[in-house]
């Protein structure tokens, strides 16, 4: 059910996002959200994208170091308090997060909220539970 | 100024006395080796040399080299000489393949190594009338137990501080009015900056000398320490293998240090060939130790690039001269006073299950050593989080220095970014200008 999120390793170097961004471009992958986790020495780039595949085969033959990551996408109501209700209901099922990430549509009236979780199915279905909708590669790519 | 020795009639013999003694020595030693020391009497009988054939030390250059591989070969007690009922201590330095260098003293040989280091305090100016403060690490480092068994025969009020605790070193040195100062020239810097800080001026910190070894250190580094502790700042050389520091110590010449040499017996060899060159050429540094009981390395390879000088020392004192060391044969670096081979770090590596792409950075910021390593990252081991990656690194970083007695800070780059030249990765940066 869950998500894929592509991670690649960068180091702090002038020109090493660009070059990674312009490869996805070259190869019409289209980047749906990202994050960017740094310290002094190295950045971790977590990517959401239309084309999981494409994006992974191309940076991994540019010699990227690159996997993917299972997370959690839930679409959470565009409304001041809608973010803390999802991750409430995270903290009183005892699920450690990560990280998390958000992005937004231009179409619809719903933000997205990736989540890293400790357990992504646990965190699903007490989710659903509370009445959120959770998505997938599928719905990201209709995106 | 006037001179003070602590052996003086060593100190300034006339050097074919000198020469005389240390034939006599030398003829007792190799005996003394052959008959006790299996391995070295293989290389010897190897070689074709008897104990009878050495009649002087016009004879050394027939006798077998020793090396570092030697002493790796005969670990731990392949080089012993005496039965352990006879030794009293031992000594260690960290070894290239995790093997380590232990070395072994009797009563006798430290009795010795104590007048050597005696000898060096003397030649700063110690009497016993002074306050001398130890601040070489004690323990398996022979830095800390040397200068404190040599401020013993001085006579001076030792204070046993060990390194580190910088705090406690300045509140002991300014209660007490400690005199002398004997640690890492790096570790004299930083107590310097230190005492600073605090609020103290060359006028009010006590101290009037330093004996600082163990590291490279430049002459700028000297007049800068000398200048912020007000003090005048001697050299001091030795290794585990010979017996530690004392080998060779500055006098108020501050030009080369003098070699201990009634001990000690020092060659400069082309270290490619073996060939024993002419006083006066560079070349490698090779020791015969002459009255050591338990552990006598003959002609051992220090692998330190240095020249030996016999011109007339204002200090009085004959014996014959180093310079400060300008380099290595091999690729040990000295970082923070201790020894680190380019092999130790791909052995961890390799153990951590790692790729062996890594770069070694050395620099000196201020006068500190900055030890960093660049290490490519396992694929498998790449997380998403910053801090898998970080706990990663740490857990190297640690690994390392067990391995090293020192912790690098150990950067994880992505796989293939390490620059390679011509196909060979460049393993080691050393930007600090130390020769």
């Amino acid at each position: 059910m869950s998500l894929k999120q592509l991670t690649v390793f960068v180091q702090n170097h002038q020109g090493s996002l660009v070059s990674i961004t312009e490869t996805l471009a070259k190869h019409n992958v289209n980047i749906r959200a990202l994050s960017i986790a740094d310290t002094e020495d190295f950045g971790i780039l977590r990517l959401i994208v239309n084309d999981t595949k494409t994006a992974l085969d191309t940076l991994t033959s540019d010699g990227y170091l690159i996997k993917t990551t299972d997370v959690v996408g839930v679409k959470i109501g565009d409304a001041p308090g809608k973010l803390s209700e999802a991750l409430r209901v995270l903290d009183e099922n005892s699920i450690n997060m990560e990280y998390l990430y958000a992005f937004m549509t231009r179409t619809e009236k719903h933000a997205y909220v990736v989540l890293r979780v400790a357990d992504n199915q646990k965190a699903e279905k007490a989710l659903e539970k509370a009445d959120f909708h959770i998505i997938t590669d599928k719905d990201v790519d209709k995106l | 100024m006037e001179q003070n020795y602590y052996q003086k009639e060593i100190e300034t013999m006339p050097v074919d006395k000198i020469k005389e003694l240390q034939s006599e020595k030398l003829i007792k030693q190799v005996k003394h080796v052959y008959e006790n020391v299996a391995y070295y009497r293989d290389l010897m009988d190897k070689k074709g040399v008897s104990p009878d054939d050495i009649k002087g030390i016009e004879d050394l250059h027939k006798l077998p080299f020793l090396s570092k591989a030697d002493l790796r070969d005969a670990y731990p007690y392949g080089l012993l000489a005496t039965p352990i009922k006879d030794c009293v201590r031992i000594h260690s330095t960290s070894g290239t393949t995790g093997k380590r260098v232990v070395a072994f003293y009797t009563q006798n040989d430290i009795d010795l190594w104590d007048d050597c280091c005696a000898r060096a305090i003397v030649a700063a100016g110690g009497t016993d009338e002074d306050i001398c403060q130890v601040a070489y690490g004690y323990g398996l480092f022979t830095g800390g137990l040397g200068l404190h068994g040599g401020s013993h025969k001085v006579g001076c009020l030792t204070l046993p501080m060990s390194s580190g605790f910088t705090e406690r070193q300045i509140q002991f040195m300014t209660d007490l009015n400690a005199t002398i100062l004997c640690c890492t020239p790096s570790y004299a810097a930083y107590i310097a900056e230190s005492l600073k800080e605090q609020g103290y001026t060359p006028d009010n910190i006590p101290l009037k000398a330093g004996i600082f070894g163990a590291e490279p250190w430049t002459e700028e580094m000297r007049r800068g320490i000398e200048r912020d502790l007000g003090i005048k700042a001697y050299d001091i050389y030795g290794l585990t293998e010979t017996t530690g520091p004392g080998v060779a110590f500055e006098c108020s010449e501050q030009k080369g240090m003098h070699i201990n040499e009634d001990h000690f017996l020092a060659e400069i060899i082309d270290p490619d060939t073996g060939e024993v060159l002419p006083e006066g050429e560079k070349g490698e540094l090779v020791f015969t130790a002459l009255d050591k009981e338990a552990f006598p390395l003959l002609r051992y390879r220090t692998r330190d690039i240095c020249v030996l000088s016999r011109k007339k020392c204002s200090c009085g004192r004959t014996l014959i001269k180093m310079a400060k060391p300008m380099g290595r044969t091999d690729d040990m670096l000295i970082i923070r006073g201790v020894n680190v081979f380019p092999s130790q770090i791909e052995t961890v590596l390799l153990n951590e299950g790692y790729q062996p792409n890594y770069q070694i950075i050395v620099d000196r910021v201020g006068n500190n050593d900055t030890f960093d390593v660049n290490v490519e990252m396992n694929p498998d081991q790449f997380t998403d989080t910053v801090s898998g990656i970080t706990s990663l690194e740490k857990k190297l970083s640690n690994a390392m220095k067990l391995m090293l007695g020192i912790n690098p800070a150990v950067h994880l780059v992505p796989p293939k970014s390490i620059a390679r030249s011509e196909g060979k990765a460049v393993r080691v940066i050393d930007k600090r200008k130390l020769h």
